[in-house]
C-alpha cells in the first residue's frame, strides 16, 4: 500500500497528492510517470511525476477528474492509500543527459496546457535548480482553472499564463502566446509542450512553422506501462514506438497526432458507462449500451 | 475391470455451456477416477516418463503413492522436483514431454501423468498441506527479478535452501504469464494460482510487488546498495510483436498481450472492475500458438465470432493439439493458409476489416517447417471489427540495457548456461524466457532450478 500524506483541491477537478512511494522517489527524473491503481477492482492509470522529495521518499501527482476511476481518487484524503503506485516509468527528458554548460547557452521555451503544467514544473525546476533559465507559458481555460501559479512563477526564468476567455493574463490561445513572443523578437531554439494533444498539434503546427524543434510529451492509453502490450503504440515518423518505453516524450513534428487522438478515444463509450455506474449507483440499469442508445 | 489399453476420461465443462463463460473447461479427476488411472502405471524400474519431464520429477514413485491412497505422500514427492505442479499439471505440452515417453503409449494411450500431477497437487491446496521449509537460515540474501514460473521455482528451491529470498515484480500481482496470460477458463487465478504462491511464501520467500527493474531500481544498485550477494533474472519475454502492415495503429488491433491483460490480470470480463475491453463481435486472431488460442477462447467468451488467421495449415499450428480440440469445440473457426496483408480501417479509425491472401506451402526453410508461399492474385477481404495479434513475444530490453556488462544475443536473450544459468556477470544468474525467448511454463522452472543450483555452488 502506498499512503497518500497530503491531497489537495488545486481547481475545479483538478488533485494534487503527494504519495508515500521511496523506491520511485529515489529513482525518478523529470519526464518520468507512474502507473496508479486504487484498490482491488481498480485500472492502471499513467500519470506524470509532477515533484519530488527523496528524503521524504514522496511522489507528487497532479490529476484531472475525466472518468470514474479519477472521480474515485479525487475522494481520497491524507491517509487513505493507492494499492499499487508503480515507477519511474518512460524516458527521462532528453536534456537530463546534456552537458549543464550547453543549456544554459540555449534558449528553451515550455509550453503548458492546462493540467500539462504539472509535468512541465519538476522539468523547468530542475533546470532552475542547474541554473538554466526558461521561458514558461502557461495556458488554461479561465483563471480559475491555472495551477501552480506559484511554483511556476519561482522556477521560471519568464513566466506567461494565458486564459481562454481573457479573465488573466493573456487573453487567448498558448499558440498566439508563442507567436506574440516570436513577433516581439524572442528567439528559441527548443519548444517543450504538454497538455490535450490538440493542443499539443498546433503548437507542433505552429512551431513546425516558426522552425523551432518541439518535444511533446504524449499522454495514449496505457496498460502495464511496461512495454509488454503496445496498448500505447503511436506513430513517430514512420516507426511504431511504444510511449510507455520509447517515450512518453517525442519529437513533436514527427508525431502522428490525428491517429493519436482517434487512439484516444478508443474507450469513450466504455468511460461513459463507467462514469453512469458511478453516479447512479444502485439505480444503474447497465448504461445506454442496453438501451442501444449509443450503439 | 477397466480397458488398461485406454486413459481414464477427465470430466470437462459442456462445450456450449463453456464457450459462455470464464469458469475452468476441465474439472480434472476425483480420488476413485485418479486411483484407477494410477493402477495403469507399469512402475518401470528404468522410468522413461522421468527422462520426458524437464524438472524429472519422480512420476513412477509419485503415482505408486497414489494408488496406495497416500495423496499426501505423492504430493512431498512431487514437491522434491517441483513447486508449482497444480499449474504444471494444467498447462505442460505433456504429450511431447512425459507422456510421449511412456510405455504404455505404445500399444495403447499414455497414462494420464499431467492430470494425475494436478489432482495431487488440487488435494494439496484443498488440505492444506504445506511443503518441507527449511529449518534454518544460511545468512545469505538473493534477489528474483520476476515472479514468473523461472522465479517462482528459483525462489522456492532457494528457500528450502535457508536463502532469504526476495522476489521483485513489475507487476501488482505475482505470477508473470500466469496470471496476465494464461486464461481463468485454463488456469483458475484464485482458486490455484494464488494459492500455489501462497507455498511458496510459506516457504519463506518474500515479495515486491510494483518494482520495474532497470526504472524502479537496477541489478547492480541490488548488488552494490541493497547487498544482496546472487541475482536470478526470470524476468521473461513480454515484448509484443506487430506484423508492420498498414492499419496496425487503428482502434481494434491489440496485441494478444493487451488483450490478454486486460481480460486475465484485470479482471475486463468481469463488470465489477474497472478495465474496459473492446470485445469486438467478430474477431481475427492472427497467429496459431497457444497464446493465440487463449485469446480467440476469451474472445468467443465475451460474445464474439472468431477466426484464427495462420499462414500455415492445421499441421504446423504450434499450439497444444488439446487447445485446438478445445477451441474448435467451442466454436473457434480456423482459416488455415491465410495472411493478412493490410488491415482496413473506417474514417472514425476503427477497423473495419481485413485484406488476407492464400497461401500454400513451398519448400521447407532452415527450420525444416514448410515455407509458407502466397498465392498470386488470391487476395480477399474480410468483414471484422477487432484484429488481435499474436505473432510471439521477445525479452524486453530494460533489463540488459540497464545492466552494466551482462551480455545478450542478437534475439535480444540474455545470456546464460544451462546448467547452472551463469551470465557473463559474476553473481547474476539467469533463466526461462529471458534467455531462451518464449517457451514453456516448465522449461522456465527447469531453468529456475538450474539457476538455484547454480547460485548455492556460488554461495555454500
Amino acid at each position: 500500500m502506498y499512503k497518500i500524506v497530503k491531497a489537495e483541491k488545486l481547481a475545479d477537478m483538478i488533485y494534487l497528492m503527494d504519495v508515500e512511494a521511496p523506491r520511485v522517489a529515489r529513482h525518478c527524473e523529470p519526464g518520468q510517470f507512474v502507473i496508479v491503481k486504487l484498490d482491488e477492482k481498480g485500472e492502471r492509470i499513467p500519470l506524470t511525476i509532477c515533484d519530488y522529495d527523496r528524503e521524504a521518499g514522496t511522489i507528487t501527482i497532479v490529476f484531472q477528474t475525466v472518468g470514474a476511476s479519477t472521480m474515485k481518487m479525487a475522494e481520497l484524503k491524507a491517509g487513505d492509500s493507492f494499492r499499487d503506485f508503480t515507477g519511474p516509468l518512460g524516458c527521462p527528458s532528453e536534456f537530463v543527459h546534456e552537458d549543464i554548460e550547453s543549456l544554459k547557452k540555449k534558449r528553451i521555451l515550455f509550453v503548458a496546457g492546462g493540467v500539462g503544467a504539472a509535468p512541465v514544473y519538476p522539468q523547468v525546476k530542475w533546470l532552475k535548480e542547474r541554473g538554466v533559465d526558461v521561458d514558461v507559458i502557461v495556458g488554461s481555460k479561465t483563471k480559475d482553472m491555472l495551477i501552480l501559479e506559484d511554483e511556476m512563477r519561482e522556477v521560471a526564468g519568464n513566466y506567461y499564463p494565458c486564459t481562454d476567455d481573457g479573465s488573466y493574463g493573456h487573453s487567448g490561445m498558448v499558440t498566439t502566446k508563442i507567436e506574440k513572443l516570436v513577433e516581439e523578437g524572442h528567439q528559441y531554439d527548443l519548444c517543450v509542450a504538454i497538455g490535450p494533444m490538440i493542443m499539443m498539434k498546433f503548437t507542433c503546427l505552429l512551431t513546425k512553422k516558426l522552425n523551432i524543434p518541439t518535444i511533446v510529451s504524449m499522454n495514449p492509453i496505457m496498460v502495464d506501462g511496461t512495454g509488454m502490450c503496445g496498448a500505447c503504440r503511436l506513430h513517430v515518423g514512420d516507426e511504431i514506438k511504444f510511449a510507455c518505453v520509447d517515450g512518453p516524450e517525442f519529437d513533436g513534428h514527427l508525431v502522428n497526432f490525428d491517429e493519436a487522438m482517434k487512439r484516444q478515444q478508443m474507450y469513450k463509450t466504455a468511460e461513459g458507462r463507467a462514469i453512469l455506474k458511478l453516479k447512479e449507483g444502485d439505480t444503474h440499469h447497465g448504461g445506454c449500451g442496453h438501451c442501444g442508445g449509443d450503439e | 475391470m477397466a480397458d488398461m489399453l485406454k486413459r481414464v476420461p477427465v470430466r470437462e465443462q459442456e462445450a456450449k455451456v463453456r464457450a459462455t463463460n470464464f469458469e475452468e473447461v476441465c474439472y480434472g479427476y476425483n480420488m476413485e477416477e485418479a486411483q484407477e488411472e494410477a493402477s495403469r502405471c507399469l512402475n518401470c524400474k528404468n522410468a522413461k516418463c522421468i527422462e520426458g519431464c524437464p524438472v524429472s520429477i519422480n512420476i513412477p514413485g509419485f503415482i505408486s503413492k497414489i494408488k496406495e491412497g497416500d495423496i499426501e505422500g505423492a504430493y512431498q514427492v512431487i514437491g522434491e522436483s517441483s513447486a508449482l505442479p497444480a499449474i504444471c499439471g494444467r498447462v505442460c505440452p505433456q504429450e511431447s514431454q512425459c507422456e510421449c515417453k511412456c510405455i504404455r503409449g505404445i500399444k495403447g494411450e499414455p497414462v494420464s501423468i499431467g492430470k494425475l500431477e494436478r489432482f495431487v497437487a488440487d488435494y494439496a491446496l484443498e488440505h492444506d498441506i504445506k511443503p518441507k521449509k527449511a529449518e534454518k537460515s544460511n545468512g545469505h540474501k538473493v534477489a528474483v527479478i520476476g515472479s514468473g514460473p523461472s522465479g517462482l521455482t528459483c525462489a522456492g528451491d532457494l528457500a528450502k535452501l535457508g536463502y532469504e529470498v526476495i522476489v521483485f515484480e513489475a507487476l501488482h500481482e505475482l505470477g508473470g504469464v500466469l496470471v496476465y496470460g494464461i486464461p481463468e477458463f485454463r488456469l483458475p487465478k484464485e482458486k490455484v494460482v494464488k494459492k500455489e504462491i501462497e507455498k511458496v511464501k510459506e516457504l519463506g520467500v518474500k515479495f515486491e510487488t510494483n518494482v520495474v527493474i532497470g526504472k524502479s531500481t537496477t541489478i547492480d544498485q541490488l548488488i552494490e546498495e541493497e547487498k544482496f550477494e546472487a541475482v536470478f533474472i526470470g524476468s521473461g519475454a513480454g515484448l509484443p510483436m506487430f506484423m508492420g502492415i498498414p492499419g496496425e495503429t487503428a482502434n481494434g488491433v491489440f496485441s494478444a498481450n493487451e488483450y490478454l491483460t486486460r481480460s486475465n490480470l484485470m479482471k475486463a470480463f468481469d463488470d465489477s472492475y474497472d478495465t474496459p475491453i473492446a470485445a469486438g463481435h467478430k474477431v481475427a486472431v492472427v497467429g496459431g500458438g497457444n497464446v493465440a488460442m487463449d485469446a480467440a477462447r476469451t474472445a468467443l467468451r465475451l460474445g464474439a465470432e472468431v477466426h484464427i488467421v495462420y499462414r500455415r495449415s492445421e499441421a504446423e499450428l504450434p499450439a497444444r493439439v488439446e487447445e485446438v480440440h478445445h477451441a474448435k469445440e467451442e466454436g473457434v473457426i480456423f482459416d488455415l493458409l491465410t495472411n493478412p496483408k493490410e488491415i482496413l480501417v473506417d474514417e472514425n479509425g476503427w477497423v473495419k476489416g481485413m485484406k488476407v491472401v492464400k497461401m500454400e506451402l513451398g519448400e521447407p526453410d532452415a527450420s525444416g517447417r514448410r515455407r509458407p508461399v502466397e498465392i498470386p492474385g488470391s487476395e480477399y477481404e474480410i468483414e471484422l471489427d477487432t484484429v488481435i495479434m499474436s505473432l510471439g513475444t521477445s525479452p524486453n530490453p530494460l533489463i540488459a540495457s540497464t545492466t552494466e556488462g551482462l551480455k545478450t544475443n542478437k534475439r535480444k536473450c540474455i545470456v546464460a548456461e544451462e546448467e547452472n544459468g551463469q551470465t557473463s556477470k559474476a553473481c547474476v544468474f539467469a533463466g526461462g524466457d529471458a534467455v531462451t525467448g518464449a517457451a514453456t511454463v516448465i522449461l522456465a522452472m527447469g531453468a529456475g532450478k538450474a539457476g538455484a543450483k547454480g547460485i548455492h555452488e556460488l554461495l555454500k
